[in-house]
């Protein structure tokens, strides 16, 4: 925006607004821009990361063992789940809105791919192919159920909470658990990142090259096409840094899951070699990748924001509400599917109580711990990556800490408070950004 | 105001032809008739105020010609051609855009965001065109001299009442249109923003749209307008040069329907002195005989409902009402 001085024409009296000011495209001026936007509620990932930092800190300091190989990689695949169920309700929370039946959703559509798997002999990826699609279309009826019958997202989604429990207990059976056999459900196993299903060292090298590379060259493209239409962009040194932080830190991520982690070096043992990433990492990546496209380069991405900050203003916008409402549901379900055959695999196993209890909340404590927030219209995908490695690793470090028959329940009490401390956060940031003064 | 008011020559309605005129609206919900056989017209050029007490017709009125209403009957023509308006879409395809008084923006999203709300720019691979949307944004706000926005993409949160109403008003001109409804655009700003508020609405008129002001600011409405159109009861009570009348006579026009030569309803019958207000007879929507009041009553009124118009500009005061009404009988 070309910003004349203030000479010609009267000044009318409210020219004191703000100076015109070419803000963000100086280091300096980007600096101010983004405490400025700390200041009126904008922290995004922030928090999380620096309580990320603080926690693994802590842990490390506490209990040494908390950073070795192999608790490092058990940590990702502990989070994955949780994380892939944020990113779902990351999408319904941009609404306002919130799916309590997101975990047993995902148990659902776990049990019918194992019992599709062990007692239907079917194929491995017909199989998860039908547990996406019962997702979506557990999700399309939620929404349908909110959206158009008008009933209150909490209300539906407790209800399918409930239900979708007793169709787990249902499909499950007797046995108490399905278990998924190694043969036939190869491919999902390796989702699991235990034994040898790990990528190859070089493909983790791959990994990274692809996506700094692409983060760079995209950040570039933006950069380059802003500056030829004229428009201020991110400082250029910033760029870069951002670039060498995420370089440096994957190669370290990518150097030390690389290294054999196999506890056992007896005799016996000697052979074992457990290194190299685990697939699930690439999962995470694509999602994270995929997901973030749709929400900001994209007109639906673009809509559910609206929605989510005002469905009126969108209604009359043109944007159809109730179709942004369905699909955020359809989304989350969907997620919730993948969340569920990642777990699956994980476990090796669907009881009959997968994804009741506190799966659904931890998910949703991982997106309000990332900065989403819970009155809608503001959260990031990215969010969900961050809040989902806070909620796995106090998992992780309290079950390590504290040993004893309480150890499970400090564990809760824990994860309830830093949950409060997110939501608090998002309540604070809420009223700083001026939103509630409406 | 772009003409000189020194005389009381009648001004030849805007630039001839309106270019949105409306005749003999009927518009009931259930047993309420709320329009009745209302006319209206607004111009190229102009900002057309569209004035009158609560439960007038105003809402109503606008909504049918932004087409969340459809009317019953009666004639909508649109540059001289009828059409017909029977969704939000259909107005908009016309090139008519609503500023409602609750701003209808997205806090959360920024203000290139907001102005492109529904009607997004995609690229190659259905990407957003941040750029493109970017510099048209801009160029839409300098356009409009707007220069009190930091940056186009700040949220909109981040600002004040009068920024958002000039993102507001900056988003419906950004489409091309050619007729641009204000519902009380100024009614939650202080008097600085509302200044600068006026001025765009100026400017707007200036660059060549037809422009409607809703508002019950007679200062707003004096300051800014060049025509009037009044409505009592659901009935046009008067369309008028805002050259050609006084406050006192707008007041009158809203609170009694009739003023003078000029309204709906003869005051008391007099002695029909026909006036020389040739151009008040051309505009107005007289029925019958248009009679002046008793000189004394009238000044009488006039001034008990300047009076009341100074005490409570802008707001609304339905004891005003009452006063003006009993005082008239």
């Amino acid at each position: 925006m070309s910003t004349q001085p203030a000479t010609e024409n009267k000044p009318s009296p409210v020219q004191d607004a703000v100076p015109p000011a070419k803000a963000a495209t100086t280091l300096l001026g980007y600096g101010r821009e983004r405490v400025e936007r700390a200041r009126g509620g904008e922290m995004g990932s922030l928090p999380a990361v620096a309580g990320l930092i603080v926690l693994v800190v802590f842990f490390w300091i506490v209990q040494p063992g908390f950073l070795s190989l192999y608790n490092i990689a058990n940590l990702v695949t502990q989070a994955a789940p949780i994380i892939i169920l944020a990113m779902g309700l990351v999408f319904v929370l941009l609404l306002g809105e919130i799916d309590l039946s997101a975990g047993t959703a995902s148990g659902v559509c776990a049990a019918l791919m194992a019992v599709m798997i062990v007692r239907h002999n079917m194929a491995w990826y017909f199989a998860v192919l039908l547990a996406v699609i019962t997702g979506a279309v557990l999700g399309f009826l939620i929404g349908w159920l909110r959206a158009k019958a008008r009933i209150p997202s909490f209300v539906v989604t407790l209800a399918a909470f409930l239900s979708f429990q007793g169709i787990v207990l249902m499909q499950v059976g007797k046995a108490g658990s399905v278990s998924l056999p190694d043969q036939a459900a190869k491919p999902i196993i390796t989702l699991e990142g235990y034994n040898n299903n790990l990528m190859p060292l070089w493909l983790g090298w791959v990994m990274l090259a692809v996506v700094a590379g692409g983060y760079a060259l995209v950040k570039l493209r933006i950069a380059v096409s802003r500056r030829s239409a004229g428009l201020e962009s991110e400082p250029t040194l910033v760029t870069v840094a951002k670039t060498v932080a995420m370089v440096i830190l994957g190669a370290i991520f990518v150097y030390v899951l690389g290294e054999n982690r196999a506890i056992q070096q007896n005799a016996f043992f000697n052979n074992l070699k457990i290194e190299g990433i685990p697939w699930v990492v690439l999962l995470l990546i694509v999602l994270t990748v995929g997901l973030t496209f749709i929400l900001s380069r994209t007109r639906y991405g673009r809509h559910v924001y609206a929605v989510g900050g005002n469905d009126e203003a969108s209604r009359r916008a043109g944007i159809r509400v109730d179709r942004i409402r369905i699909s955020v549901f359809v989304v989350c379900s969907l997620l919730a599917a993948v969340a569920g055959i990642v777990q699956a695999s994980q476990l090796e196993s669907v009881a009959s109580n997968f994804g009741a209890g506190n799966t659904l909340l931890l998910a949703v404590g991982a997106a309000v711990i990332g900065g989403t927030s819970l009155f809608g219209g503001r959260g990031r995908i990215m969010d969900a990556v961050w809040g989902g490695l806070v909620v796995a690793v106090i998992q992780n470090g309290m079950g390590d800490l504290i040993k004893g028959a309480n150890s499970q329940a400090w564990q809760w009490i824990v994860t309830g408070l830093v949950l409060l401390l997110a939501a608090g956060f998002d309540a604070a940031s809420r009223r700083v950004g001026g939103a509630d003064s409406r | 105001m772009t003409e000189t008011t020194t005389s009381v020559t009648p001004r030849t309605t805007g630039s001839g032809e309106p270019i949105l005129k409306l005749r003999a609206i009927n518009k009931s919900f259930g047993p309420v008739h709320v329009l009745q056989d209302v006319d209206f017209e607004a111009h190229v050029g102009e900002v057309t105020a569209l004035v009158g007490d609560n439960g007038a017709g105003k809402s109503t009125l606008v909504k049918c010609i932004g087409g969340t209403y459809s009317i019953d009957s009666g004639e909508y023509l649109f540059e001289g051609a009828p059409v017909k308006v029977h969704d939000p879409r259909d107005a908009a395809s016309l090139g008519i855009e609503i500023v409602y008084q609750d701003l209808a923006l997205c806090e959360n999203l920024d203000i290139v965001a907001n102005m492109f709300l529904g009607r997004e720019r995609v690229s190659g691979w259905r990407t957003l065109d941040e750029n493109t949307m970017e510099r048209m944004a801009g160029e839409t706000l300098s356009g409009l001299s707007v220069r009190t926005v930091k940056s186009l993409r700040q949220q909109v949160s981040s600002l004040s009442g009068g920024q958002r109403q000039t993102v507001a008003i900056a988003k419906s001109v950004l489409w091309n249109s050619k007729v641009v409804i204000l519902d009380e655009p100024t009614a939650a700003l202080g008097v600085a923003q509302t200044a600068q508020v006026l001025e765009l609405v100026r400017r707007l008129a200036d660059r060549g749209l037809a422009v409607i002001l809703i508002s019950h600011n007679m200062r707003d409405v004096l300051e800014v307008a060049d025509r009037i159109v009044a409505l009592y009861l659901g009935k046009t009570a008067a369309q008028v040069q805002r050259a050609d009348v006084t406050q006192t006579q707008i007041v009158e026009l809203i609170t009694a329907g009739h003023s003078g030569t000029m309204g709906l309803v003869p005051a008391t019958n007099g002695n029909g002195n026909g006036n020389g207000n040739g151009n008040v007879a051309q505009v107005v929507e007289a029925l019958g005989i248009a009679d002046e009041p008793a000189a004394a009553a009238d000044t009488a009124v006039a001034d008990a409902v300047a009076a009341d118009a100074e005490a409570a500009a802008g707001t609304e005061e339905t004891d005003g009402t009452d006063g003006v009404q009993g005082a008239a009988e």
